[in-house]
């Protein structure tokens, strides 16, 4: 058995310089890819109950669109996608401005959330357990805000690292890993928008 | 054994110090994050799993030995068949073949550990937490009064079965949660083989350059991102509908029994190729060696296995010819079922044309190896028998496809986990596992086997179905379950043989050296065991067999590639 | 050659080799050609596979030096992608025709039509046009191939999923609550055709066991007539049958069960109205005798574990007289 642990030739000359792929860009990538299966199951389920409920609200009556609460959350995709952009060119003032914009509108959206389920449980009675609809209605709209919750949180982390004088440029990639993920949970509500509030009505 | 780097050297001596304290040795283990050692981890968690779910096997079969038999009750045989499939799938199948993986991917590109090593510990451990939680339920499934229970809902669990009012208590609970975390550690190591294999290859490994165990890796890996979240999904909508009140599957308000079928298939079919793809990768590795000739077909191989990944997302209802689907339905599950034959089948030509005009060498991997080929074969030749939709309203949920579930199961992938121990135990402990022992193990067991699974085939054919406790003795299937228990108990014998195998060559087997098969691929190049470094200087490759290229320097791979 | 195939080999009289209606036979036909197919691939492989590893194993004698390397080869492999394609190709076709031939097939006139509910762990079935409702014992009557009078039966299920199968009448179907299957048998010989429960359904799903009568159109009708008339109530010398049903309609049996024409009109467990004409109890695995019904009624745990009818802790007097009452329902 050959001794051949330091043995292997190096490359021949002229070959091209090795490149590979960015982990955290490949490893985000992949938990969008399970997250977004996880999605379209709720999604599925969202679309094969249409119109299936035996009793109770149905969504034409009780649903408002909510735009506020969108324009907020898309908006934020580009105040995050602005922050990572001042990160790159060293502007930690102005990363620190995008990114608590950021975190602003998407606490803004929550709060849409909660406002638009106070009303419909406490005025128009309407709970996971009263019908298919509130069934569907609240785990896929909620399976959205507990993501959002976690994007924010992290935002919040960020925000507070880069507050405290911990981050600099060269972190602008891992910046850019969370904003993928963020630009994920927006993707998503584009989604549950169309699904619930249009098609669904 | 001095490399010229003073860390490196410094890192040896620290691993070469004797008799440490007990405490600190299991410290190390808890708290590693060395993809080697969490490769392990997983396989011996695994291999105690396995022994739990062969002894439930082993008393199902008792049970059913005899007509109208009185050895379980109804109630305990039915906890035995739902345990003994979550048992096996979730945590044997999936954690030994991800331990596999974790241990030889990063050995295999020349890497020095997975891409995000704390994650890999944190996946383990979640998964291991979810099984003791799943065998916690024999103390806590009827909550705090009177003894516990496990789950007794088929490991499918149909709704409205698990419905609360159907299944009331905890042990549908412990199921779900069980699974639910498993599955998180599931993904999370996939995404570590997902970002090590694109983002961590030593110089020169382009993708078309890796070993066949890597590609089947990440095929397998890719697989779960679409198919476990799936089952996420459902048990979280079980969840709800057994404790918030809604209404998913609750077939009294207008909800689908159906559905949970669909979801729960929608993973379950890629699930099995989940567990075959690393086997296929195992079998991939070690025929070339016994054959002493290159892998026949490369790029079909890699094709075939990708095409065999998407395909299988694309079949899963025909574990549903049986609900009425309907025509259109049911015929297009055919055709997508009886189309993944074709990579499936490629797959197996190109085994054979390996060992065509070959040196075949009878090693214990290597039997095990011929082994799966015929079992393998067979096993797919019953699926297709499946697949046509009309036979299927015939032996579904019968013994018949019991029997070909487990043809694929132990007869292909236990049956190629078994050579794989032996042909890369080696490596691990730096000591060969008995010639011997290992022959007197796979002839018992694939006596056992055969003895099993090819006479359980035929009460599928006479009637009987799967799922009961006991039969009449007038159905005619008595003497066939007798054999069937029999074989059990060779295989049972088998394993046992296994592990004393492992056990004794611990200390006493052959010393290995570094490449002990004359073998071709980055992990035989390391020391054995391999430092915790993996390699101290990142090798650089030319073709797909490194080391055949630096035993061959006359004749290497990549003049051909 | 199928009823060797299925008697000859073993005793079985759930064989799928043995059909005895169409949607079986169909089954039947479709099953031999896919056996033959894939007997032949296996031969074929295997036997290469067998030649294989004897013919290029490692002999003593051989040198050191490596074998040819053989990287792949275009043709071979088109070849063994073609070659499999056609074959699935085959298959699907021959699949796809029976699957219409069962499933497509446009209901006759002249089929009856029977509704069957599954329940924990017991099988409704209701005869809509005929005002028939019994439980466990199909009748149906044979089918002449010249006319034929299938029976077409509408399933689902009060509980949880079950499925129907008669492997000698046809392929089985699953009873899935909120959701209406339908298959069609035809019998074309008289006798009894066995199957049972084949979807997991609760603790006793082992013992939910099918019975399906095929009788001459003579034999059915009269069955028919026997079972639409309500049950009798005149047990005049019978003082036991007399106190039976006395106490059997103020006790609570009346909540779960039905007999036709009196108070009990339950709908949870099966129709008792002509029990007495049933062969077997407990859906199947129990011979209907007075002592095994007395037996039932005083423990019905003792004989199917995890069966949903408890014990009604009656005294042996009030065992006595009710199944005295019970067995005399014809």
């Amino acid at each position: 058995m050959m001794q051949t642990t330091s043995t292997i030739p190096i490359s021949a000359q002229g070959e091209p310089p090795w490149v590979l792929p960015s982990r955290g860009i490949v490893g985000i990538a992949c938990l969008i890819i399970a997250e977004s299966a996880i999605f379209i199951i709720f999604v599925v389920a969202y679309v094969y109950y249409i119109g299936k409920s035996l009793s109770g609200p149905m969504p034409a009556q009780v649903l408002e669109l909510p735009i506020l609460g969108t324009i907020c959350l898309l908006s934020s995709s580009i105040t995050v996608h602005s922050a990572v952009s001042a990160l790159r060119k060293a502007n930690l003032r102005g990363c620190t401005a995008w990114l608590a914009g950021t975190v602003l509108l998407g606490a803004v959206f929550l709060m849409s959330t909660a406002r638009e389920w106070y009303h419909l449980i406490h005025d128009v009675g309407l709970t996971i357990r009263t019908n298919l609809f509130g069934t569907t209605f609240y785990s896929l709209v909620g399976l959205h805000a507990s993501h959002v919750v976690i994007g924010l949180i992290m935002l919040t982390t960020a925000l507070a690292l880069l507050l405290s004088g911990r981050v600099s440029e060269k972190h602008a990639e891992r910046l850019e890993v969370l904003s993928l993920y963020w630009h994920f949970v927006d993707g998503v509500w584009v989604v549950v928008f169309l699904v619930v509030y249009v098609l669904g009505r | 054994m001095a490399n010229g780097h003073p860390v490196l050297e410094a890192i040896d001596q620290t691993v070469e110090v004797k008799r440490r304290p007990p405490l600190d040795v299991v410290y190390e283990w808890v708290s590693t994050v060395d993809h080697k050692k969490i490769g392990l981890m997983y396989i011996a968690y695994a291999l105690i799993f396995l022994l739990i779910g062969g002894l439930e096997a082993v008393l199902m079969r008792i049970q059913l030995a005899v007509p109208n038999n009185h050895f379980v009750s109804p109630q305990i045989f039915n906890r035995l068949f739902t345990m003994h499939g979550t048992t096996m799938v979730f945590f044997m199948g999936m954690p030994i073949l991800f331990g596999f993986g974790n241990y030889l991917v990063p050995l295999m590109i020349g890497a020095r550990d997975m891409a995000f090593p704390r994650l890999n510990a944190f996946s383990f451990w979640i998964s291991a937490f979810g099984g003791l939680l799943l065998y916690f339920s024999y103390l806590g499934g009827d909550g705090l009064y009177g003894m516990g229970s496990a789950p007794d809902v088929g490991w499918f669990a149909y709704a409205p079965l698990t419905a609360k009012v159907f299944s009331p208590g905890h042990s549908t609970d412990y199921w779900t949660l069980a699974i639910l975390l498993s599955g998180i550690g599931t993904t999370g190591t996939a995404l570590n083989i997902v970002t090590t294999t694109l983002c961590m290859r030593c110089k020169g490994m382009k993708l078309s350059r890796m070993p066949l165990f890597v590609w089947l890796m990440l095929v397998t890996s890719g697989l779960v991102f679409v198919a476990v979240s799936p089952l996420t999904a459902a048990q979280i909508m079980l969840t709800l509908d057994r404790y918030l009140g809604a209404h998913f599957f609750d077939t009294q308000a207008g909800g689908s029994a159906v559905l949970w079928m669909h979801f729960f298939w929608i993973f379950g079919h890629p699930e099995v190729y989940i567990l075959v793809l690393p086997a296929f990768g195992f079998v991939n590795e070690i025929i070339p060696v016994f054959s002493r000739k290159a892998v026949f077909g490369y790029p079909a191989m890699v094709a075939a296995s990708v095409g065999i990944g998407f395909i299988s997302l694309s079949v899963w209802a025909h574990h549903m010819f049986t609900v009425g689907m309907g025509p259109a339905g049911n015929t297009f599950f055919v055709f997508s079922t009886m189309v993944i034959s074709v990579p499936t089948g490629i797959k197996i030509f190109n085994w054979l044309a390996t060992l065509w005009g070959g040196k075949i060498i009878f090693k214990v991997p290597m039997m095990f190896c011929i082994a799966f080929l015929f079992q393998f074969l067979v096993a797919g030749l019953t699926g297709i028998m499946l697949s046509a939709a009309p036979f299927n309203w015939q032996l579904s949920a019968s013994y018949f496809v019991i029997a070909h579930f487990h043809y694929v199961l132990v007869g292909a992938i236990v049956t190629a986990l078994f050579g794989a121990f032996y042909y890369w135990y080696p490596k691990v402990t730096g000591r060969m596992m008995s010639e011997t022992l290992g022959k007197w193990h796979f002839w018992l067991f694939i006596i056992g086997f055969h003895l099993t699974f090819d006479f359980m085939h035929v009460p599928g054919l006479l009637g009987m179905p799967r799922r009961i406790y006991t039969y009449e003795a007038s159905r005619g299937w008595g003497w066939l379950n007798l054999i069937v228990g029999v074989g059990a108990l060779f295989q049972t014998a088998g394993t046992l043989v296994f592990v004393y195998n492992m056990v004794r060559s611990y200390k006493r087997g052959e010393i290995a050296g570094h490449d002990p098969w004359d073998a071709w691929t980055l992990e035989w190049a390391t020391p054995s065991p391999p430092p915790a470094y993996n390699f101290a200087v990142e090798p650089t490759v030319n073709s797909r067999r490194p080391l055949w290229d630096l035993k061959h320097p006359e004749d290497p791979d990549f003049n051909y590639e | 050659m199928s009823r060797m195939a299925g008697s000859g080999f073993v005793r079985s009289q759930t064989s799928i080799f043995d059909p005895a209606a169409t949607p079986a036979h169909s089954v039947f036909g479709l099953s031999m050609l896919v056996l033959s197919v894939t007997l032949s691939i296996f031969l074929v492989v295997a036997g290469l596979l067998l030649y294989a590893v004897i013919r290029f194993r490692q002999r003593p004698t051989d040198s050191d030096r490596e074998p040819a390397q053989i990287y792949g080869s275009n043709q071979i492999e088109l070849s063994w992608t073609v070659i499999p394609i056609l074959i699935v190709v085959m298959l699907f076709l021959s699949a796809t025709r029976v699957i219409l031939e069962t499933e497509a097939e446009p209901k006759p006139a002249s089929a009856l039509d029977v509704t069957v509910i599954g329940h924990q762990f017991w099988w409704e079935y209701r005869y809509p046009k005929l005002g028939v409702v019994t439980a466990n014992e199909l009748h149906v009557p044979v089918s002449d191939p010249a006319k034929p009078t299938p029976t077409y039966l509408a399933m689902s299920s009060a509980d949880t999923d079950h499925s129907f199968w008669v492997p000698r009448l046809a392929g089985k179907m699953d009873l899935i609550p909120n959701r209406l299957n339908t298959m069609w048998i035809d019998p074309q010989a008289p006798g009894l055709y066995l199957g049972q429960c084949a979807q997991y359904c609760g603790t006793q799903h082992a013992k939910m066991l099918l019975r399906v009568y095929a009788q001459s159109p003579e034999d059915f009708a009269a069955w028919v007539e026997q079972q639409q008339r309500p049950a009798g109530h005149d047990f005049s010398g019978n003082a036991a049958a007399t106190e039976g049903q006395t106490v059997f309609m103020h006790s609570a049996c009346i909540n779960c069960h039905t007999v036709a024409g009196t108070v009990a009109n339950g709908r949870f467990g099966p129709d008792l109205t002509h029990l007495g004409s049933r062969d077997t109890i407990a859906s199947g695995p129990v011979q209907n005798t007075p002592e095994n019904l007395r037996k039932w009624i005083a423990d019905p745990n003792s004989m199917k574990p995890g069966v949903l009818m408890p014990s009604m802790h009656l005294n042996d007097h009030d065992l006595d007289v009710i199944t005295a009452y019970l067995t005399t329902l014809h």
